[in-house]
């Protein structure tokens, strides 16, 4: 699950010459801050005779059109994909939901034939005790207050209540359900899930030569450990926290000092 | 906004760890997590780190009338803000519960063990007196807030000095700062507030709990204490039975904890000292960043490793320290502030090279740009817009040229092919 589809909720497109994409091409890769600005550099003078061709850029979270200008409205690094998609990658912590995001939330009251489950968002998402694999009217899912729940959006909508699924399209629960026996649960940074969850992920293949351990993602900065021991969980737990602020070598040899360490 | 609520796979691994010695930051049972004590610029500004948990005193002094019974006593008024900004799960302008009960133990461990002399507050008995209060803001809420607190507020009350006063005859007279030094106060003793949690009704107990630790605990005890190892206050909340000897274990560990920390209050208040002696940067001004504009910070993680501390050193020996290039402006008389000038500008902008021009050809090109902007709003209905959604593509054209209808549209519409059509040669 690349960045770039996976938060585009809030694409927008808009229409602008050539100059606008070389400006955003040129700070690709560059720290920005929210009140930075793409303008178009306007000629003096317009040929009537020939049209300009309007170019489109894509933006994805972070960036945000207004009039003929383009703003940057969070901190973080600007990214390109080809051909035209520009987004902002950044390390916030607080977790806006979209629609078909997996998530780890822990659910907070039973009432009646919803649940209702705290995601870390702004309010709480419901989730139907019908949407588990296998539950019907008579048969409900064994789910109590306080247990974690790896669940999808289905509703993600700024104006409605989110809504979680716990089973796909077809009716499975596809690792879906109700978990989290034994392990430890911490958050991270919205960046580093990312990461972790993009298909050649140099943290989760650095970690898997570490300990084995089982480890849930959820894309809204929540992650579930367990292996084997309190320590090794701890171990990891503490790894995966300061892996946010690391570069690849730092990371990398971190992860060698905690392989030759005692343990 | 409510808080986030603890998940029981959490409170299961929590206790479990508790029961194995194990921390979640790798800490020992009597560890304190990593303090860190820093001053503002004025006089009685103390911030305390402790971990994650970032507290900030703020110590101000009012001449006011005293009250009717102590008339030649100063008064000390202690203040507890818990901002939504520490925890979401704190709310502003109301008093929680919690908030009563910090006020009320800060109020036990530095007004009634009496450690500041109210007595020398006093300017003119029963007409002024000092009246000096303390704001205790919480920054962040990482768990053992009251600890925290106790030591930015002393901490604070002894950075404090207060403008000094003059009577002659009736008249009172308030000194500025430039005319006569100012006062600290007179501080007798520093007691430090050190909290025990329980667990598994009280047969686990650990130092300096942390926010998650903090909620899963069965009882609380706070211990007040100074370094002489006199008590101040002590309070258990939380309702455990606890033992006589556990009482007594808790008040020898606090002794030890309260002596190492106010050695570290006194070491922080002594660089302050020597820092604004020497007139170099102190409090925030040290903090001031040196080119930067954001800082990735991340505490070490204690990860229990051999042989790493040797290592480590090496690294630290052979590496440089970079250069710090520290800006230095350029005053031409004595008094005079200026902004902007004489510095180079190294937020890395693109329009360095009109402002060092002269003060006409910024008008000339102020007033180029509001040509240019009549320009654009004028060309504005001309502009070919499409709106946000994909399917509905409007095509916004000015009314007078008619003609040009057919290829714009035409335009706009090949673009969406060939964009399509690469897509579809992606895939």
């Amino acid at each position: 699950m690349g960045p770039s589809n996976s938060n585009n909720n809030t694409c927008e497109r808009s229409c602008c010459r050539v100059a606008m994409f070389s400006g955003l091409k040129e700070k690709v890769g560059e720290v920005l801050l929210p009140g930075d600005e793409f303008s178009l550099e306007t000629d003096d003078t317009i040929s009537l005779t020939e049209h300009v061709k309007p170019e489109k850029v894509v933006c994805g979270p972070g960036l945000r059109r207004s009039g003929d200008r383009l703003l940057v409205c969070k901190s973080g690094v600007l990214r390109h994909k080809q051909p035209n998609m520009f987004w902002m990658d950044s390390q916030q912590r607080r977790y806006v939901p979209a629609k078909g995001e997996t998530v780890i939330g822990i659910v907070t009251v039973k009432s009646g034939d919803v649940f209702k489950v705290d995601f870390g968002g702004s309010e709480q998402a419901s989730l139907s005790y019908l949407a588990f694999e296998g539950a019907t009217k008579r048969n409900r899912p064994n789910v109590q207050v306080g247990d974690l729940v790896f669940s999808q959006f289905i509703i993600a909508n700024k104006d409605m209540e989110p809504e979680l699924v716990c089973m796909d399209s077809s009716g499975r629960a596809n690792g879906m359900g109700v978990f989290g026996g034994g392990g430890l649960l911490f958050s991270v940074s919205l960046g580093l899930v990312r990461r972790l969850l993009s298909p050649h992920s140099g943290v989760l293949s650095d970690l898997q030569q570490l300990f084995p351990c089982e480890l849930v993602v959820g894309m809204n900065g929540r992650l579930w450990v367990k292996s084997s021991s309190v320590q090794q969980t701890l171990v990891i737990s503490n790894l995966l926290q300061s892996c946010d602020t690391m570069t690849a070598q730092q990371r990398q040899q971190l992860f060698r000092r905690v392989a030759q360490g005692a343990l | 906004m409510k808080d986030t609520p603890l998940s029981n796979c959490e409170r299961d691994f929590l206790l479990k760890a508790i029961e194995e010695k194990k921390r979640l930051d790798g800490r020992q049972t009597y560890d304190y997590r990593k303090m860190k004590i820093t001053f503002g610029t004025d006089y009685g500004c103390c911030f305390v780190d402790l971990g994650k948990t970032r507290v900030m005193a703020q110590v101000s002094g009012e001449l006011v009338a005293p009250k009717e019974n102590r008339p030649n006593e100063g008064i000390m008024f202690f203040n507890i803000e818990l901002s939504p900004m520490a925890s979401p799960a704190f709310e502003q302008g109301r008093q929680s519960e919690l908030s009563v009960k910090l006020n009320r133990q800060l109020e036990r461990c530095l007004r009634n063990s009496k450690c500041i002399d109210t007595e020398s507050l006093c300017v003119v008995s029963g007409e002024k007196v000092w009246q000096i209060r303390v704001d205790v803001h919480m920054l962040n809420h990482d768990g053992n807030l009251m600890d925290a607190a106790s030591i930015a507020a002393i901490t604070a009350l002894c950075h404090f000095r207060r403008p000094d006063v003059g009577i002659q005859g009736d008249e009172v007279t308030v000194y500025t700062p430039e005319e006569r030094d100012p006062i600290p106060l007179s501080i007798y003793h520093m007691p430090v507030s050190v909290s025990f949690s329980f667990f598994q009704q009280g047969t686990y107990l650990l130092v300096d709990p942390c926010e998650r630790e903090e909620r899963v605990m069965d009882g609380l005890l706070m211990i007040a204490m100074n370094k002489h190892r006199e008590i101040c206050s002590i309070q258990s909340s939380g309702g455990i039975m606890l033992l006589k000897e556990q009482v007594m274990r808790c008040s020898k560990i606090a002794s030890v904890k309260v002596s190492e920390i106010t050695e570290l209050i006194s070491k922080a208040l002594e660089n302050d000292k020597r820092a604004r002696k020497a007139g170099g940067r102190c409090g925030f001004a040290e903090s001031m960043p040196q080119e930067r504009i954001t800082a990735l910070k991340m505490d070490k993680t204690s990860v229990e490793m051999t042989d790493v501390s040797d290592r480590a050193n090496d690294i630290v020996q052979k590496s440089e320290a970079p250069p710090q290039t520290v800006p230095s402006p350029v005053v031409p008389i004595p008094g005079v502030g200026q902004v902007g000038q004489g510095l180079q500008n190294t937020w890395g902008l693109e329009d360095d090279e009109e402002e060092e021009n002269g003060e006409e050809q910024d008008e000339k090109i102020t007033e180029m740009e509001e040509e240019q902007h009549e320009k654009e709003e004028s060309r504005g209905g001309d502009v070919v817009e499409i709106s946000d959604s994909e399917e509905e593509e409007v095509v916004i054209l000015h009314p007078e040229t008619p003609d040009k209808t057919p290829k714009n549209t035409g335009s706009s519409f090949h673009q969406k092919m060939a964009a399509t059509s690469k897509k579809r040669q992606k895939k």
